[in-house]
């Protein structure tokens, strides 16, 4: 039986009675009963991408004002996590940190995996001299553990959000190239791309709307499995000074600026930001796994 | 076997070769004047001549493949440069940093094993009980637990709680095992949290998939003790592809071991590379880098090498 298609009229009455939304609640619910942990973890996501989406609205002070009164003022009222070391609200940067964070993760993710997934199927469909050049390449890339390599590029082009961006592309692509490649490889020798090439299809559409949406479940799965190291690395480059500016408000500075300095009097500066950051590494990583679990058809029922 | 070592190196040459190209490359193709960079990066406050004088102390004014072949050609000479801030050869300061961090991490690796080996095998051998989740727990915590924040937290306990904070005057092991293990121990622990958790979950799902194979049917069935089973026919197969993945972990350790080293300010070569960093020291960036690759390499080959030796059916495949 053709999935996605109505078999009989029973079926097909089903589906045009049905609201858009219901199948998409019923694959939601679907997912949280076989996977438990993963709906633990999507939901820890969810809670981050609403920090960020609406962190204007929920902290009750400007991340940036500064104020000499509550220069590492204790946690109270007013200030649900005290103030750092300027006096600024420690609660109202955490929030905007989240957001930090998830810009910079999803999207060097997003530019990464789909830059490395694109010269993957490439490099595999031509294969030869070129696939061996660029294979090389990626050897040479993988060679720098990534928190080396950011540093390095980051030294030259000076910390700024655009800039750590650009190097965590180029930290995340190389793998991205790897994995894919090796999907891609055993996708071009199936029956649908000959027939396509017989058809008279170019190089570009056989990789585009052949090749590549083949290996869409590898796709799905190194975007989650990597947006929580791309979130660790980019707080880790933060806070070693060379990331996101230390007047915007992000996790790994805020780490960095109360991390060590004031460990015995304010020991909140440090612990606020770095459970945040664990709690959402933890929350991406149980999603990632589990849809792994789900879209990898060899560990299905493991 | 010798087609199979042939071949590593035939495919690990060039990669030595490229990552050096790399290396140097980041410096100079990434936009930014390393020059301009190292005066200041503000206008106004340097005039063209500046510029010109540190282009040439760098040698960045000259053609970019002469610079290339220069620099690799001191390299095969043992010659790094010097740096440009501290006046040291740089091959001087990676002869005192380098061991430092390598101790480090090998200690960090050498704990991961240590502790997730058993932790592993115990909780694929008791799945499902109190253990096992207990052990799922600390494994799931460790994979998602930056490590630097781990090593922030650890210093936050023993300074908070136990009022200790470790020497600061690093020693080094052969002039002062003791102190230098109160140095080293616990940003060791940090650094191997990530390792011993990762390596923890992967021996429990081999050992879990090894417990199911026929032979070990075939060994309870003749009568073999429980434990028997476990350590002599189990463990030993479902040790292989631990080895060589947490083998590959190294590389990681040593890009951990940068922020442990600036958190408890250990003089490893991640701290140098961070302060290199920080005040555009670019030719001990572009040398720390290239040595760490370096390192990454060797160790690659090696464990493909082991794997090769251990295993019989990669080298032929």
């Amino acid at each position: 039986m053709i999935r996605g298609i109505p078999q009989d009229s029973s079926d097909s009455q089903r589906y045009l009675r049905q609201p858009w939304y219901s199948s998409l609640l019923s694959a939601i619910i679907d997912f949280s009963r076989h996977k438990p942990l993963g709906a633990i973890g999507g939901g820890l996501l969810a809670i981050l991408v609403l920090i960020a989406l609406f962190a204007p609205v929920i902290s009750p002070h400007n991340p940036y004002d500064i104020s000499s009164r509550d220069i590492l003022a204790s946690p109270s009222g007013d200030h649900w996590l005290g103030g750092d070391s300027l006096g600024r609200d420690v609660f109202s940067r955490l929030l905007y940190g989240g957001r930090i964070s998830l810009f910079v993760g999803l999207v060097s993710i997003a530019i990464g995996i789909s830059a490395g997934s694109f010269l993957g199927a490439v490099s595999a469909y031509f294969g030869g001299k070129f696939d061996l050049i660029v294979q090389r390449f990626v050897d040479a890339f993988i060679a720098f553990p990534g928190i080396i390599l950011g540093l390095a590029i980051m030294a030259v082009l000076g910390s700024s959000v655009y800039n750590i961006i650009i190097a965590l592309v180029l930290v995340l692509a190389p793998s991205a190239i790897r994995t894919v490649r090796s999907q891609a490889l055993a996708v071009k020798e199936m029956d649908f791309v000959l027939a396509a090439r017989a058809l008279g299809a170019s190089d570009l559409r056989i990789i585009v709307r052949h090749i590549i949406p083949n290996c869409m479940a590898i796709f799905i799965i190194l975007f989650t499995l990597n947006l929580g190291y791309a979130i660790i690395v980019e707080a880790t480059l933060t806070f070693l000074g060379v990331g996101v500016p230390p007047d915007v408000p992000s996790w790994g500075g805020m780490l960095a600026e109360g991390g060590i300095a004031y460990l015995r009097d304010a020991p909140w500066l440090a612990i606020a930001p770095g459970i945040a950051l664990s709690l959402a590494v933890f929350g991406v990583n149980l999603f990632g796994d589990a849809l792994r679990d789900v879209l990898d058809p060899r560990l299905r029922g493991r | 076997m010798t087609g199979y070592i042939l071949q590593r190196l035939a495919l690990f040459l060039p990669t030595l070769i490229l990552a050096s190209f790399l290396a140097f490359a980041v410096m100079r193709i990434l936009p930014g004047d390393p020059a301009i960079a190292m005066l200041g990066g503000a206008e106004g406050s340097f005039t063209q001549e500046d510029i010109e004088l540190v282009r040439e102390k760098l040698g960045t004014n000259r053609p970019i493949h002469v610079q290339y072949v220069t620099w690799i050609g001191d390299l095969f000479t043992g010659d790094l440069n010097e740096s440009y801030f501290l006046h040291v050869p740089v091959a001087e300061l990676m002869k005192d940093r380098f061991p430092v961090s390598t101790q480090l991490a090998l200690m960090a690796l050498l704990m991961s094993y240590v502790v997730a080996i058993p932790l592993g095998v115990l909780s694929a051998v008791k799945q499902d009980t109190i253990f096992d989740h207990a052990a799922k727990l600390f494994t799931i915590a460790g994979v998602a637990l930056p490590t630097f924040w781990v090593g922030i937290l650890i210093l936050f306990i023993l300074g908070y709680y136990f009022n200790w904070v470790p020497p600061l005057d690093y020693a080094s092991f052969f002039e002062d095992p003791f102190t230098n293990m109160q140095q080293l121990i616990f940003p060791a622990i940090a650094l191997g949290y990530f390792n011993t958790a990762f390596a923890a979950r992967l021996t429990r799902s081999t050992m879990l998939e090894v417990m199911h194979e026929d032979y070990i049917r075939t060994a309870r069935s003749k009568g073999l003790k429980e434990l028997a089973v476990i350590s002599r026919h189990a463990i030993k197969n479902a040790f292989l592809p631990v080895i060589t993945i947490v083998g590959f972990q190294l590389g990681r350790l040593f890009g951990g071991a940068v922020a442990i080293e600036a958190i408890f300010v250990i003089p490893g070569v991640g701290r140098l590379l961070v302060e290199s960093v920080l005040i555009r020291d670019y030719p001990v960036v572009q040398a720390t880098i290239l040595m760490i690759a370096l390192v990454v390499l060797a160790l690659n080959l090696i464990v493909d090498l082991l794997y090769g030796w251990l295993n019989p059916r990669i080298r032929y495949s």
